[in-house]
Formats: structure tokens, C-alpha cells, sequence
């Protein structure tokens, strides 16, 4: 692996204003595509009950748990409103159509 | 003597170049320019006028042969530049020239991007560029015939437009969802389909190109899609992108990501060569518009007469020149939690407006229909400046003299008169306006009493108290409907009405219609309204997978640990052993922790992993069961005893009738869920008066039972009637569904739906009119033509595939670390 950024698919893998599962040692991640093909990573667990966000309805910026409706920030992480709690984000950009996956954003480099 | 200046390149931003270079140091080069295309520098944008008819070629030169003669410089048309030598400073060309630099230029522009298909290289399968390829389609339009336009973007558009007018039949095929995806967002990308449908263009979203076919002798035939339809073309154009034409510099050996690398002053790695126009990237960006282009040519011709300079990037704003169509785009329209939108529709003109907002700046906008103060927008966008002082009016534009706030009346004031307001008892608009004003009406139980509008199942209260509301004017205060969620004003029965009497088809259609205060909705409407578009345009509504939830998308029910649950049908409570092994195999093969039967006699399979799912439909398929729909709004189970078949206290084959009634409601979309028990006699084994719909068995027939319920609140039905035969359990189920169906507002189960609509409207509808009732019955049996279809079945078999498997795994590449 010669770079920090991971090519793990194109954008059209994920269809629009939904999300696709990558698979890591450390646990699964979310990986989002809004409707305005902008792409966004995070763990693929709600802060509430460990619900895995990548089910859930895609809302603008946002994802809604599927296991009891929390709304979670895709670019922070954070619940919204009166539910308090936060995902780890990982660094993800699009180069061209093809989807990066920040390799130590994933922090699973031995040390 | 003066220093050689060489361009690679003879189009639009080296010609902004030279003007500027020309103005301020004439005489300060001697200037050479290469250029492959065999012309003067002409206006590329003007192309889609020439097409269609609109321009000639003469009209569109920037610069004629004199140009060049009177400002001294040596233009060499139709030569390309094939080589350069940076330790030489020469270059080379395809016709055996070698010529000296001191400073070079590369402005090779783009290639268009071509799909490798196959047959993507016969004769009639064209790119859109240059002129040549203009030249090309109009002859080939000259044999009228028809014409694919592969690619719904800007220069797509354009063609599809120039094509049209020339004569050819066009259809346009565009892999996204909506047109213009990149500049647009879907409601904008609605308005222009419409646009462009109606100068009589066909337009295939979603559809994928597989590939083009020739006939005998290696000439275009048609297109063919993914899914096998073919479309007749003499001429297919292909515009689905462009690259930046970034070869030459490669071959040099100068830094080259996505285009050739410059900096601020637009040099490459080579301090002697320089690149502009669309072969650059500057700080990671490229460019596909001339704005910026221009730009970066005042700044190389400072640069080459050293004066200090820099180019800072652009923001770009997007048009598309087809004449009668106006939109506007610019900056970054994706909504964000930082971010606001406000949002203007105005559905009888065919306006779309929205801004967003960051910081009280505009950072994005999109206009459709109403496009003039795009510049303005762009301007305040680009200046950063502050909006907080005329928020308020700002999407009314510049010209703002106290415009009129945003009406959730116009989309009724819209309605044409003849537009069915009450479907109950088919009354149009100008029936009750007509009536309000002859009769001089002032109340919602007058126009109730006299046209009986709304005097049934009620939901189009709402609607006639609007237009009451807007006959009489500020005199009348209509009862607001609750809003179904923070998108609109508009309530459901409002919204259901209205996708009817104005033919809505589509969830953007929907929300410009309508006036939807957001750009996509929320996690609240659009289920709901993927629900009322597919329950009242069967066939013809295509579902939105991703307006849906989890369970209904991944047909299994999730889990709190994130697995999910499969429950097969099974008729009526009836198994079999085979389907027993079946399960049974399933459950050992896939290591299924839990089997357990569920309330709904049927067996649960839980703790199966996602990517799995496929796989154990496979094999419950194969055993022939199919899925239960443990998941949906829909009919989950009939819950039947075993009857006259066994029991000694049955009146009648409660299981066989569970099983007929199974078999025909199965499959169905409804509001809520639905759970259906027929009990052989009054002792009422299978529960019945707690389902939504009961059947109890007496001797002289069946009693109909409606709207129980057992959850957080336990409801016991109401005895609807009496009928005689099974035939009529299956008629007034089928039709009871379907009333459900029309006018329950999402999640509300059958019992929420009779409490608003009263058991009198609905005894009225299903018992005593026997004509309507067997109306409701087929448009069910309509609607379940194309609903039966095992949505297992369909993903075994590849559908949706993206929501089973992970997008990668990276577990190996770890361990290899
Ligand atoms: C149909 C159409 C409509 C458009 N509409 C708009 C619009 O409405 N608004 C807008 O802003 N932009 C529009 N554009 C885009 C705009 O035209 C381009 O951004 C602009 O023309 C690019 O200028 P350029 O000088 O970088 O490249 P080009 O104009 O593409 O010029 C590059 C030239 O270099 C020549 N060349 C390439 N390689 C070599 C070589 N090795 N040796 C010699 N010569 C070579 C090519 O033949 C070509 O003539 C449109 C484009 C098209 C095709
Ligand atoms: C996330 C929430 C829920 C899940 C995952 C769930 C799941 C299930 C499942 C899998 C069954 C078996 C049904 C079948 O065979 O199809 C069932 C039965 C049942 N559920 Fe739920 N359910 C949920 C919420 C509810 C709610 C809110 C209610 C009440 C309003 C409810 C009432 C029932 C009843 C009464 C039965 C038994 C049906 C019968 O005996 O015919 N459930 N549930
Ligand atoms: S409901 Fe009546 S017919 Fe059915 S099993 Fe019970 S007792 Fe027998
Ligand atoms: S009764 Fe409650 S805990 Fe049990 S399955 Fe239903 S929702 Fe879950
Ligand atoms: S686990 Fe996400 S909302 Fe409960």
C-alpha cells in the first residue's frame, strides 16, 4: 500500500441518498452517498444502541438510525437534537468517480 | 530579437490570451501557434446555435485569418503537435516540423469521454466538440430519422435540443436519476424533464447503455440497454463527459494528475512551459467552462510579461443555451447541518428557486423557470457578502418591491376547473366554486349540503375549505390541516387529493407541485409519499428504494444486534413437512442462532447476517415459499383455525377460506401494516376480533369484522356485516383494502383510519353501494397484478445486489499490514 487513501469503489456503487458496508479488522463502516453525490464515512454504529447506521434513511446531510430513529450527523458523527452521543467519522474523498477511504483514518496501522 | 512564444493549441483560452498579451506588449513575442482543428479560433460555446440552425459557422469566428496576419502571428491549422523536447526547446509536429521555444503554452483542451461499449466505434456514432462533429450531424439529420443522445448533461441537452429542431426524432439516455445531476438538484432536474419532454425529446432516465448496435453494414442501428430495449438510431451521439486532454504533457514528462499541474501563475513543472484552459488543474480542480478559462488566461498573460499575478480558482455558474429553457446553478447546493435553504415554488409557472446559506453568505443556488437574477445571486455568492439584512425577500430577486409571501393556497388555485376535488361522490372544482358563489355558500357544511363535496370519507376537507378560502376571499377562515411534516403545509389528505386531480407520478413531481418548502424531503414524507405515489398509480410508479425503511428495503426485519429476521409465508398457518426440512436445512447451513415460531403462525429464522439473506431466500425459493412480508406496510398473515377440516365445533373451512384470503391480499402496499384471522365459529380460536380484518364463521355464512388491533392499544372490531359466500368475503376484503388503501394517511392503522373517516362512510362505500363496492374490489385486483411478485424471488436473482454485499473488505488487507 503505497498511499494513505484506500480505493474501495466507484461512486456508483452506493446509490444515491443511501450507504454501503466496509468491512475492516476493527468493525464495520458506513460509507454514505447523499443526493448530491457528496460521500461520507463513518463507524457503522449509532452512539445510542450500537444500530448500524449504514440501514438507515439517507436526509440531506443526515442519517436516521434504523434501530430507533436517532438523527446522526454524517459530517460530525453527532446526534441531533435532545439525544447526545457521537460516531467516529473517517476521513473519505472522491477522486473523480472513485471512492478513498483515509487508511490511518481507520487507525489500524501497527504502531 | 523577440523571444518565441509557441501555443499547442488554438481555442478559446489561448485566444483570451493573446488579446490580453496583445494589448499590453505588442511585439514583445513572435508568436507560433499549432492547432490540430483545421480553423481560426472560434466560439465552441455557439456550437448548440449552429446546430440548430440558429448561427452559421461565420457568425461564431472570434478571431478570422486577418487577426492573425495583422498582429504578426504564424497560425498552422490542422497540425498537432506530437512531441516536445524540453532539453532542447523544441517541439514537433505530425507533418515533420521542429520549431525552438523560449516559452511554450500547452492549451489542448479535453476529449470528449467515450464509453467503451461495444460498437461505440461504428460510423453515425459521434462526440460533440467541435465542429466537425456539428458538420457531421447536421448531414446526418438531413436524412431526418431518428437520433439517441446518450448522456443528460449540459452538452446532451444541447444536442438532443439541435437535433430536434433539425428535424431528427431524439431520445435522450441518461444513467442518473435526473437530468443534469452535477448542476441541478432533483426538483430543478424534474422541471426540465418536463421542458424538454414537451418540445417532443424522449428522456430515459436511469437507464444504462449496454451497447450500440450496427445492422449488416457496420452502420449504427440503435442503442441497446441494460435491460435489453432497443431504440432505433441512424445517429447516436455520445456526451456523457470530458476528460482534460492532458497527453502531450505526459509525453513530456511534466507532473500530470486528472490534467497537467500548474501553479498560481499557471506554469507547469518545466519553468519554460506553461498550460491553460481545460488540459489544467490547479489545486486539484479542472474545469469544463470558459469563466474560468478566462481567468486563468489574464493571468498567463501577465505572467509572460512578468508582471505579478495570480490565479486563485474559480466558482462557476452553469446555463444551458437551449432557447425557451432557463436555468441557473452555481456554488455548492448540498444541504448540510451548517447550512440553510430557503426555497420558492411557484408550481403554476414552472419556478424552482432555492438558495443556500452558510453564515447568512450564499454559497449555492439553483434557479429554474425564473433565472434573471442568477447573475446577482452569483455576484453576492462570489463577494462573500452578508444577506442578514434582506433575508426576508431575498429569493424574490433584486427587483423585490414587495412580492407576495409564499401561498399554500396556489396549488389549489392552480387546479384546472374540471379537477376532481371529492372522489366520493365525483365533484369537480368548478362544481363547488360554481356553487359557492351562485348560491352565495359561506361554510363548509353549506357547500357540504348542496355538492355534497366532502360529505363522505372527508378527506378532501382540507382541500374544499381552501377553496372556499379562496372563492370568498379573506371572509372565510379555513380550519388549517395539520401539515404532514415540516416540508409542506399541505396536509396528507391534501397531498393525496392533489397527487390525483394533478396526475403526480414521481416524488419530485410531488414536491414542485406542491410547493415543498425543502429540496429532498425528509425521513417523514418520503416514505409516505413513495407509499401514495404506488398506491395510486399501480404499474406506472416506480418505488423509491432509498425513500423506504430499512426492513421494507432489505425484505427482513432488522435486529437490535444488526442482524435480521426471515419469516417465509406460510398460507393460512399451514406448513408442510418438506417446508419444515426446508427450514430446518436453512437454519443449519447458515448457522441460524434462533428458530421460533412467531405470533403470526408462522416460524421466524433470526440472527441471520445481511449478506447472507440471499442466500437462505434461495433455498426457502426453492422449497416454494416465499416471503412472508414480516416486515411491511402491508398484509403481514391470516391467522386461521383448522375448522369444519377438523374441529368439531366448525361451521365453515375457516383454513381454506385463510388460504384463499392470503393468496389474493398478499403482496400488497397499505398504510400500515394489515393482519387478516378467519375463526371457524364464535369460540373464535384464531383471535379474529383482534385483526385488522376478522372473518368469524357462523352457520348461515361469514361475519365481517373490521379495524381490531393488539398492541400498545387493544382494539376489538366492529362487526361491518353478514355476507353469504366466500366469493363475498374475497369482494368486500378486496374492497375494504383498497378503501384503506385510497384514504388512510400513512401509518395509520385500518381502526386510526375508520375513527377519522366514521364507520357510516365506510359501511355506506363497501356494504350498501354495491357499484362502488365492486369498483374498490378491482382497482385491488388491478393493483395486485403487479404486487404479487416474491420480492425474494427478484433479489435471488440479482436485483439490488449493492444492499447485500459490503462495498469492500479490507479485513485481508489489515491482516497483511
Ligand atoms: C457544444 C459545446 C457547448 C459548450 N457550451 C458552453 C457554455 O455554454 N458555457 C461555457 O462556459 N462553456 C461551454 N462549453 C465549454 C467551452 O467551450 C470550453 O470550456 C472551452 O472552449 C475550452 O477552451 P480551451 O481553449 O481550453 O480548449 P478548446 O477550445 O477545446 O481548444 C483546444 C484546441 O486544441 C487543439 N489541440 C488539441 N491537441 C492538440 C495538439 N497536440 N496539437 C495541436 N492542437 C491540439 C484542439 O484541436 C482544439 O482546437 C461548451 C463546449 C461545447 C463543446
Ligand atoms: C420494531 C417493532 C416490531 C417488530 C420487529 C415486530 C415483529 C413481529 C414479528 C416478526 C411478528 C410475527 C408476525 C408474523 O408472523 O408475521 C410479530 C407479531 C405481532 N406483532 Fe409485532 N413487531 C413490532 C412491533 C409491533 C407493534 C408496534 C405492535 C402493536 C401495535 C405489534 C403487534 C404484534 C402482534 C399483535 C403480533 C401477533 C400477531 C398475531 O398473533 O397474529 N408488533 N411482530
Ligand atoms: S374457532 Fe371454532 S371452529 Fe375454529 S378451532 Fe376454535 S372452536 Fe373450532
Ligand atoms: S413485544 Fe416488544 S420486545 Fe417483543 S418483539 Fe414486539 S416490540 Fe420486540
Ligand atoms: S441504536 Fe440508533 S437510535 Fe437506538
Amino acid at each position: 500500500m503505497d498511499s494513505d487513501w484506500l480505493d474501495i469503489g466507484t461512486l456508483n456503487d452506493i446509490p444515491k441518498r443511501g450507504a454501503r458496508v466496509v468491512k475492516t479488522a476493527r468493525g464495520d463502516i458506513a460509507v454514505f452517498r447523499t443526493m448530491d453525490d457528496r460521500v461520507f464515512a463513518l463507524d457503522d454504529k449509532c452512539p445510542h444502541k450500537g444500530g448500524p447506521l449504514s440501514q438507515g434513511i439517507v436526509q440531506g446531510d443526515f442519517v436516521t438510525c434504523p434501530l430507533h430513529n436517532w438523527m446522526i450527523s454524517l459530517a460530525t458523527g453527532e446526534a441531533q437534537g435532545a439525544d447526545q452521543g457521537c460516531t467516529r467519522t473517517i476521513a473519505v474523498r472522491l477522486q473523480e468517480d472513485r471512492i478513498l477511504l483515509s487508511w490511518p483514518g481507520l487507525a489500524v496501522k501497527a504502531a | 530579437m523577440a523571444e518565441r512564444l509557441l501555443i499547442v493549441g488554438n481555442g478559446m483560452a489561448p485566444g483570451r490570451m493573446l488579446e490580453n498579451l496583445l494589448e499590453k506588449a505588442p511585439g514583445r513575442y513572435d508568436i507560433t501557434i499549432f492547432n490540430a482543428e483545421p480553423r481560426v479560433n472560434y466560439d465552441r460555446i455557439m456550437l448548440s446555435p449552429v446546430l440548430s440552425g440558429e448561427k452559421s459557422y461565420e457568425q461564431i469566428v472570434i478571431h478570422g485569418d486577418g487577426w492573425y496576419i495583422n498582429n504578426g502571428i504564424t497560425l498552422h491549422k490542422g497540425t498537432k503537435v506530437t512531441g516536445i523536447d524540453r532539453a532542447a526547446k523544441t517541439i514537433t509536429t505530425d507533418n515533420g516540423l521542429t520549431e525552438s521555444y523560449d516559452k511554450l503554452v500547452i492549451a489542448t483542451g479535453s476529449v470528449p469521454f467515450i464509453i467503451p461499449v461495444p460498437g461505440h466505434n461504428l460510423p453515425g456514432v459521434l462526440s460533440y466538440r467541435d465542429l466537425d462533429d456539428v458538420d457531421a450531424m447536421i448531414l446526418a439529420a438531413k436524412a431526418r430519422g431518428s437520433a439517441v443522445v446518450i448522456g443528460g448533461g449540459l452538452l446532451g441537452l444541447e444536442a438532443a435540443a439541435g437535433l430536434s429542431e433539425q428535424g431528427m426524432d431524439v431520445t435522450v439516455v441518461h444513467i442518473m436519476p435526473t437530468l443534469m445531476e452535477r448542476q441541478l438538484d432533483a426538483s430543478a432536474g424534474y422541471l426540465l424533464k418536463k421542458a424538454i419532454e414537451e418540445r417532443g425529446i424522449k428522456v430515459l432516465t436511469g437507464a444504462n447503455t449496454k451497447a450500440i448496435v450496427g445492422n449488416g453494414n457496420g452502420k449504427v442501428e440503435g442503442v441497446e440497454l441494460e435491460d435489453g430495449t432497443v431504440i432505433p438510431a441512424s445517429l447516436v451521439v455520445m456526451a456523457v463527459g470530458i476528460r482534460p486532454n492532458a497527453a502531450l504533457g505526459k509525453l513530456a514528462g511534466l507532473t500530470v494528475n486528472r490534467g497537467i499541474v500548474v501553479d498560481d501563475q499557471m506554469r507547469t513543472s518545466d519553468p519554460d512551459i506553461f498550460a491553460l484552459g481545460e488540459c489544467v488543474e490547479h489545486r486539484g480542480a479542472t474545469y469544463g467552462l470558459v469563466a474560468p478559462l478566462y481567468d486563468m488566461a489574464g493571468v498567463l498573460a501577465k505572467t509572460l510579461i512578468d508582471e505579478p499575478a495570480a490565479y486563485n480558482g474559480s466558482v462557476t455558474a452553469t446555463k444551458l443555451k437551449v432557447t425557451g429553457i432557463s436555468l441557473f446553478s452555481a456554488g455548492d447546493f448540498a444541504e448540510a447541518k451548517d447550512r440553510e435553504e430557503i426555497v420558492l415554488r411557484d408550481a403554476a409557472r414552472g419556478v424552482y428557486k432555492r438558495l443556500v446559506l452558510k453564515d447568512n453568505r450564499i454559497i449555492g443556488t439553483v434557479l429554474y423557470g425564473e433565472v434573471e437574477d442568477g447573475a446577482w445571486f452569483f455576484q453576492l455568492l462570489r463577494e462573500n457578502a452578508d444577506i442578514a439584512e434582506m433575508r426576508e425577500t431575498l429569493i424574490f430577486g433584486q427587483g423585490f418591491a414587495g412580492g407576495t409571501p409564499l401561498d399554500p393556497m396556489a396549488a389549489v388555485a392552480a387546479l384546472p376547473d374540471e379537477a376532481e376535488i371529492c372522489g366520493c361522490n365525483g365533484v369537480c372544482k368548478s362544481k363547488i366554486t360554481g356553487a359557492i358563489t351562485s348560491k352565495g355558500l359561506t361554510s363548509l357544511e353549506e357547500v357540504r349540503a348542496v355538492t355534497k363535496a366532502s360529505a363522505s370519507c372527508g378527506s378532501c376537507t382540507g382541500l374544499v375549505e381552501k377553496l372556499i378560502g379562496l372563492t370568498l376571499g379573506d371572509g372565510y377562515a379555513p380550519k388549517a390541516s395539520k401539515a404532514a411534516c415540516g416540508c409542506t403545509d399541505l396536509g396528507h389528505d391534501d397531498i393525496r387529493r392533489l397527487i390525483v386531480a394533478k396526475e403526480l407520478k414521481s416524488i419530485p413531481a410531488v414536491m414542485q407541485e406542491l410547493e415543498w418548502k425543502t429540496s429532498c424531503g425528509c425521513s417523514k414524507c418520503r416514505p409516505a409519499l413513495n407509499y401514495y405515489l404506488l398506491a395510486t398509480w399501480p404499474g406506472e410508479y416506480v418505488d423509491d428504494n432509498q425513500s423506504r425503511f430499512i426492513n421494507e428495503r432489505a425484505h427482513a426485519n432488522i435486529q437490535k444486534d444488526g442482524t435480521y429476521s426471515v419469516v417465509p409465508r406460510m398460507w393460512g398457518g399451514v406448513t408442510s413437512a418438506k417446508e419444515l426440512r426446508a427450514i430446518a436445512d436453512v437454519a443449519d447451513k447458515f448457522n441460524i442462532p434462533t428458530v421460533k415460531v412467531t405470533g403470526g403462525q408462522r416460524i421466524d429464522l433470526l440472527g441471520v447476517k445481511k449478506e447472507d439473506l440471499p442466500g437462505v431466500w434461495a433455498d426457502l425459493n426453492a422449497a416454494g415459499m416465499v416471503s412472508g412480508h414480516a416486515y411491511a406496510k402491508g398484509l403481514r398473515t391470516v391467522k386461521t383455525c383448522v375448522g369444519t377440516e377438523w374441529c368439531r365445533f366448525g361451521t365453515q373451512d375457516s383454513t381454506g377460506l385463510g388460504i384463499k384470503l392470503e393468496k389474493f391480499t398478499w403482496g400488497s402496499w397499505t398504510p400500515h401494516k394489515v393482519k387478516l384471522g378467519v375463526s371457524g365459529c364464535p369460540r373464535n380460536c384464531a383471535e379474529a376480533t383482534i385483526k385488522d380484518i376478522g372473518i368469524i364463521c357462523v352457520d348461515s355464512g361469514y361475519e365481517f369484522h373490521i379495524a381490531g388491533a393488539a398492541g400498545l392499544e387493544v382494539k376489538q372490531t366492529i362487526l361491518l356485516c353478514k355476507v353469504e359466500t366466500e366469493d363475498d368475503v374475497l369482494e368486500y376484503t378486496g374492497a375494504l383494502m383498497q378503501l384503506y388503501r385510497e384514504q388512510a394517511h400513512y401509518l395509520d392503522r385500518i381502526h386510526k383510519w375508520l375513527h377519522r373517516v366514521g364507520l357510516d362512510s365506510v359501511k355506506q362505500q363497501i356494504v350498501e353501494d354495491a357499484e362502488r363496492r365492486r369498483a374498490l374490489f378491482a382497482r385491488f385486483a388491478h393493483a395486485q397484478v403487479f404486487a404479487q411478485v416474491d420480492p425474494w424471488a427478484e433479489r435471488v436473482k440479482g436485483a439490488f445486489g449493492h444492499e447485500f454485499k459490503p462495498l469492500a473488505d479490507l479485513r485481508l488487507a489489515h491482516a497483511a499490514e
